[in-house]
């Protein structure tokens, strides 16, 4: 398995399982609106579950779970949590 | 009497806002449906003691910072920037009470909009369910608006709710509220969610197991192709004993209509023209009744977004998401209620692009177009095992259809339809299963509309073609049988001057004028397409009896002896079905859909021009 990288996304998500949200790249609307559907900085964000063959991807926060696109979910930075395999 | 009280609903999707309409709105008052690719909202009354209540449903969005026309609405709603600048008296703000911590913050933004406001939480029995347990006189006190608790689809708290609308002018504004920036409103949510949340609820332990089946690699996908199945089955099978009734009646109602009424043109007109035409569009309602209903349900229950899920690595190659599937599915049985179905697609550019390749799908009226000239010109012949050489046309004709679809849809995304994309985010709400009542009231609303604005097209372009086709009058001598009657008739009709008109454009084809009128006719519904040529070539067997219309399509004319139509040009024919967009009734669809001509015109030339070359195609290499 390769390392994972320095700068941590929600797509690496399935590898590191849960992670909270440092910020969202991009200024434009649809970086806005991904903040709007909860990835606010310190929330916490826990993997579900992947289509095969790098389909999209189930997060759950903030109490619901949501669907992404691999390509939305790599504008999404995040930081492992402590203990659970991510790199703190 | 009062001046009537405008109200604005107001939430994020699958804030159970419809349900809450639904049960407020009733069947009482009027509903309408004001819809097209960017604007979707309905309006309801209902009066309320004395008073009168104007309910606007507005499009369910997770934001006021509008990133597709289609949000744009509710601001401009609230802002009063539409319905010829009223300004709703109140908002009622619906949320998921199992959601809070998103849709507070968005609750902000509205509460910034300055209008009076009552918070709506519903499904509080699943909260319950779910272990959860807030505060809601707290709540109401941080918020600083009134909160009234329902359970829609068991009308639980409807009541209450209905006797504080008229209340709006006591629905005090807030003392506190957030910057506007997303940060601060998600903080602000945080801060007094935590204040007032007595016990966390839990995961629902029935969704968790749903999806671990649903969701599953191999699992998921067997379920998926049940489903599909399902579908098929029931817009193919299930709606056609309801189809052949509906279309008995109009028969009949025709039939009675003749025999009633003294023969004359008007009787005709009657008859031919008005009830057959018409009928044309009511045969449709049952398939599109299931179809919706079936559709409904599966939104509401939360399975079509676990579809969407499934699918959406293949739809993510034509540029499409997995949500246009379920429409270009749907058209597969017919192009009008798959169109219809694009609306659950939230980004108006794959909305349009479904739109715009839906009607290559093998709808169900071409079926005996292609019945007829492969039974006369493709030989029967085995090619292996059980399949001949009649069945794989056949079958080659429907997926030849499909594949068009995908292609030019992923054209269109790549060329015209490009740019910006939404982002591609889908929830997953648990599963919940909607009431009968729900269900019900959806379909009724959807059918009326259809029948309206589809039937009122349909009922103009029939006349048309009725008098296209019996102008000018030829008086036949009483001695020959109506079939020669009305083939004289034809003959020197508008309509065959038409379709000599059109002779140089279709002569590269191998359509001769007969074939051409045939069009002119195929052009209100596909289905006409064998009526109107049975009408031109006299055939005087029954319109059902294939065999022997099939063998009169290919054996010579005693007359001139040719065959009136060559294998070439029936394979130019059948190539010309597969692109052409010969429905009257999914043009009234799509026109009604995009709210502009603009589409429909724009979707019969292309489509034309791609059956032409096809069928261009077909005719060099067949002959």
């Amino acid at each position: 398995m390769n390392p994972l990288p320095d700068v941590l996304t929600i797509a690496d998500l399935p590898r590191v399982l849960v992670g909270k949200v440092l910020s969202v790249e991009g200024n434009g609307k649809f970086s806005e609106r991904l903040r709007e559907l909860g990835f606010c900085c310190g929330t916490e964000v826990r993997f579900e579950r992947q289509a095969p063959m790098g389909g999209p991807i189930i997060v759950s926060l903030r109490g619901y779970r949501l669907c992404l696109r691999i390509s939305e979910a790599k504008q999404i930075r995040i930081e492992g949590m402590a203990g659970l395999g991510g790199i703190g | 009497m009062a001046k009537p009280i405008h109200l604005a609903l107001v939430g994020s999707p699958n804030s159970g806002k419809t349900t809450l309409f639904n049960a407020l709105t009733g069947l009482s008052g009027k509903t309408g449906n004001y819809p097209g690719v960017t604007v979707d909202r309905r309006r309801g009354h209902f009066h309320v003691d004395d008073k009168e209540v104007h309910l606007s449903d507005l499009p369910g969005s997770y934001s006021l910072h509008a990133i597709s026309e289609d949000e744009a609405v509710t601001s401009k709603v609230l802002r009063g920037d539409m319905d010829g600048g009223i300004v709703p008296d109140g908002v009622v703000f619906v949320a998921d009470a199992t959601t809070l911590e998103r849709s507070l913050p968005m609750l902000a933004d509205v509460l910034h909009i300055g209008r009076p406001t009552l918070l709506v939480l519903t499904m509080v029995d699943e909260l319950k369910v779910r272990g959860g347990d807030l505060d809601l006189f707290k709540l109401q006190a941080e918020l600083g608006i009134p909160i009234v608790g329902v359970v829609g689809n068991k009308g639980l708290g409807i009541d209450d709710l209905r006797m504080r609308l008229p209340d709006f002018a006591n629905w005090v504004q807030p003392k506190t509220l957030p910057e506007r920036d997303t940060e601060s409103r998600f903080a602000w949510a945080d801060a007094i969610l935590e204040k007032v949340t007595r016990h966390p609820l839990s995961e629902s332990p029935l969704t968790r197991r749903m999806d671990k089946v649903l969701l599953h690699p191999v699992i998921g996908i067997i379920v998926f192709a049940a489903f599909l199945a399902l579908f098929f089955q029931a817009i193919f099978s299930w709606a056609a004993p309801a189809m052949d009734l509906f279309s008995g009646w109009m028969d009949g109602a025709a039939d009675w209509v003749l025999a009633t009424f003294p023969e004359s043109l008007m009787t005709d007109l009657l008859a031919d023209g008005v009830i057959r035409g018409v009928g044309a569009v009511i045969v449709f309602v049952p398939q599109i009744a299931l179809l919706f209903a079936l559709i409904f349900f599966f939104e509401a229950s939360g399975y079509m977004s676990r579809a969407a899920f499934v699918v959406d690595r293949v739809m993510g190659w034509a540029g499409l998401e997995g949500r246009c599937f379920i429409s270009l599915l749907s058209s597969y049985a017919c192009a009008v209620p798959g169109i219809m179905a694009t609306r659950t697609i939230p980004s108006p550019r794959d909305r349009l692009a479904t739109i715009l390749v839906a009607p290559f799908a093998t709808c169900s009226a071409r079926l005996p177009v292609y019945a007829i000239l492969i039974s006369a010109f493709i030989p029967d012949t085995q090619v292996f095992g059980p399949f001949t050489l009649q069945g794989l046309t056949l079958m080659g004709l429907y997926i030849l259809g499909g594949v068009s679809a995908v292609t030019f849809a992923a054209v269109f995304k790549r060329g015209m339809l490009r740019g910006a994309s939404l982002p591609f985010y889908l929830e997953l709400p648990p599963y919940r299963f909607p009431s009968l009542k729900s269900v019900v009231l959806q379909v009724f609303r959807r059918v009326t509309v259809f029948l309206k604005d589809a039937g009122s097209v349909i009922l103009v372009g029939s006349i048309v073609l009725w008098f296209l086709l019996n102008f000018p009058r030829h008086e036949a001598p009483a001695d020959v049988s109506p079939a020669l009657a009305h083939k004289a008739q034809i003959e020197q009709s508008y309509a065959a001057d038409i379709g000599h008109a059109l002779e140089p454009v279709f002569e590269p084809l191998g359509f001769d004028w007969r074939i051409n009128v045939g069009l002119v006719g195929s052009f209100a519904a596909r289905e006409l397409m064998v009526s109107t040529l049975a009408q031109v070539y006299a055939y005087e067997g029954e319109d059902e009896d294939f065999a022997g219309f099939s063998d009169l399509l290919s054996k010579p004319d005693p007359e001139t002896g040719e065959p009136p139509m060559t294998f070439a040009s029936a394979v130019a024919l059948m190539l010309f079905f597969v692109y052409a967009l010969l429905c009257l009734s999914t043009v009234a669809v799509i026109k009604r859909e995009t709210n502009s001509w603009k589409w429909p015109m724009f979707m019969m030339g292309y489509m034309s021009l791609v059956a032409w070359v096809a069928g261009w195609i077909g005719y060099m290499l067949a002959s």
